[in-house]
């Protein structure tokens, strides 16, 4: 148990190192000046004697490997660098944010979750019949949807039209932090989680319902049927168990996408989440805060990973975890 | 099963297939058509709704949305090609490598597919769009260089499960050589599934342009691109100009469903034995 622990953290820190080496190597050739990026608008003001202070000052005139070696130095110490667009530390902006944004993407990743899987056991039991066809068009076309446009028409549907929910933003405008309700937060987390949801919940209902359809037709349900077993004790005793695993590897192992969708969901209902952070930074040419989020979402998606592989094996003991991955 | 009833799918999965290549093709040449009108501004007419001269209505500099959004699908199937094309090449060379280049280049292969998987995929679309400097070329750059690493995965285990399979071994005992296995037996057997992958990476491909060109780092928004017409109608919503999102929207949701087509019913016709996808 330790020592496969121990081989995982080695594991996520070869990835991390060769993540953080191959984006600094991006940011480095990109054609972006990091003076421009930095002063901003002033840059024409700017004399060619400052400009060489600030080249001196953050040794942009070293070569590239030493850079990367500064740079490395001090994320090993904690020190990610600061953010150009927010002002703050990168650490600080990547936990702020993350804490707005796992709200919202822990109701997605549930609701996506768990509607996924009962329609799934649903289309699987009901195999070729109305039901079924019904879902699965539903979730093949869910899956060719762009994230965006979805909620651009829930928020055009229960934002605009209806006055149901808020158009933007995490609380109410003008509202001090600490007035805030949690009931004010979850009608202001509503559409956008749903938007993240409707868009995660097709791959676990196509898979859940593959693994429905593969259990119905073993031995085991087979040999249920002829012992009595019907209908809903039938699915709940013989079905559901077998067919949770995969989705649960699934689910766990989406988070990237999770956060994918985060990214364009927090855009489109102006949600100050670690998703519209990362926007940000890239249109504000937010180098550190670019590098940070990169770094911080590599491990994220390695977790992800990892716990989703031992609920796997908790849930199905036979599964062989040699898989190539 | 009769024959005539398995006619009778393979009849349907063609006639799917023609409708969609039917489709795809159609919005290329009407996109080319489009591509003046898509340009032409008239100011008299702003943010019109939906009417017999503007089937999709007039945005806010009083261009037609329809000839504006058939110009931007059609950008989409650019991207979406270029970046099938280019991915599934990478894919295929990587996947060959990795099955006839002994464990320490499969090995080089897993890890660089791991690298590539590390990110949640649309960060590293952001990154490479800002490291390339953002603007349309960016942006297919970008994509077409990140789609490649499920389906090398894909690829790498078909390829190892024929190598290990009983007639490969029965045929090396036979004398036949390395190269005519990988002829004969390996790229027969990956053909098909080549085919279906490159076609396959279009959709997720075209989302991913659309999804940058709507986040403003991909596509200049000057052009019109289905992203950058979904973007401007956020300002306009809250007006209640529903037709500068919905329509954009639905038609490329149509045109990703259309490509889908074309990859699932090639795949029904090509691997009988996947026919409920």
């Amino acid at each position: 148990m330790l020592t496969a622990l121990a081989k995982r953290l080695g594991r996520l820190a070869l990835l991390l190192a060769a993540v953080a080496v191959a984006s600094f190597a991006l940011m480095v050739n990109s054609p972006v000046d990091p003076v421009a990026a930095y002063v901003g608008g002033d840059v024409a003001a700017l004399g060619p004697q400052q400009r060489a202070l600030i080249v001196e000052r953050w040794g942009l005139d070293d070569p590239a490997p030493q850079r990367f070696l500064t740079w490395l130095g001090n994320l090993v110490r904690g020190d990610f660098g600061h953010s150009l667009t927010f002002n703050r530390p990168v650490l600080e902006v990547i936990g702020d944010k993350f804490l707005t944004s796992l709200a919202l993407m822990a109701l997605a990743w549930l609701l996506s979750g768990l509607l996924g899987f009962a329609l799934g056991v649903v289309a699987g039991v009901r195999q070729g019949r109305a039901a079924d066809r019904v879902i699965t068009w539903w979730a093949y076309t869910l899956a060719s949807a762009p994230t965006f446009w979805v909620g651009l028409l829930l928020l055009y549907v229960f934002a605009v039209s209806l006055n149901w929910a808020p158009v933007c933003c995490a609380v109410p405008i003008g509202v001090p932090a600490a007035e805030v309700g949690p009931l004010d937060r979850l009608h202001h987390l509503a559409l956008p989680a749903i938007t993240l949801s409707v868009v995660g919940v097709a791959p676990v209902v196509l898979h859940t319902r593959q693994a429905v359809v593969a259990t119905m037709a073993s031995d085991h349900v087979a040999f249920a049927r002829a012992q009595g077993d019907r209908g809903l004790g039938l699915v709940l005793h013989r079905v559901v168990r077998n067919a949770a695993a995969p989705a649960l590897l699934l689910q766990f192992g989406s988070l990237g996408e999770l956060f994918g969708g985060s990214v364009l969901a927090e855009q489109v209902f102006s949600y100050p989440g670690l998703g519209a952070a990362t926007t940000t930074a890239a249109l504000g040419q937010d180098v550190p805060l670019l590098l940070g989020i990169a770094l911080f979402t590599t491990v994220l998606v390695y977790a992800g990973n990892a716990i989703g592989d031992r609920v796997h094996a908790v849930v199905d003991p036979r599964a062989d975890h040699r898989r190539w991955r | 099963m009769s024959s005539g009833m398995r006619w009778d799918r393979r009849g349907k999965t063609l006639v799917m297939l023609a409708l969609s290549v039917l489709v795809v093709a159609a919005v290329v040449i009407a996109g080319a058509v489009a591509e003046e009108a898509a340009r032409t501004t008239a100011l008299a007419e702003r943010n019109g709704p939906p009417s017999v001269a503007h089937w999709f209505g007039t945005d806010w500099l009083g261009r037609d949305v329809l000839a504006r959004v058939l110009a931007g699908l059609r950008l989409s199937l650019v991207v979406g090609t270029s970046a099938a094309v280019v991915s599934a090449v990478i894919a295929l060379v990587l996947a060959c490598a990795a099955t006839v280049g002994g464990p320490r280049v499969d090995a080089a292969v897993g890890w660089l597919v791991d690298l590539f998987l590390a990110l949640p995929h649309l960060v590293l679309l952001v990154l490479l769009a800002f490291a390339l400097g953002g603007g349309t070329q960016a942006v297919v750059i970008a994509v077409a260089v990140t789609h490649w690493p499920t389906l090398t995965r894909v690829l790498r285990g078909q390829a190892r499960q024929v190598v290990g399979s009983d007639y490969v071994a029965v045929a090396a005992q036979l004398g036949r050589g390395r190269w005519w296995i990988a002829r004969e037996h390996v790229a027969r057997h990956l053909v098909g599934h080549f085919l279906v992958g490159t076609v396959l990476l279009f959709p997720h491909a075209i989302l991913h342009e659309a999804a940058l060109s709507f986040l403003g780092l991909g596509v200049d928004p000057a052009e019109p691109s289905i992203g950058v017409l979904l973007a401007e109608s956020m300002r306009f919503l809250s007006a209640g100009a529903w037709w500068l999102a919905v329509l954009p929207g639905a038609c490329l949701l149509l045109v990703v469903k259309a490509v889908d087509g074309i990859g699932e019913n090639l795949r029904a016709l090509l691997d009988p034995r996947s026919h409920h996808r």
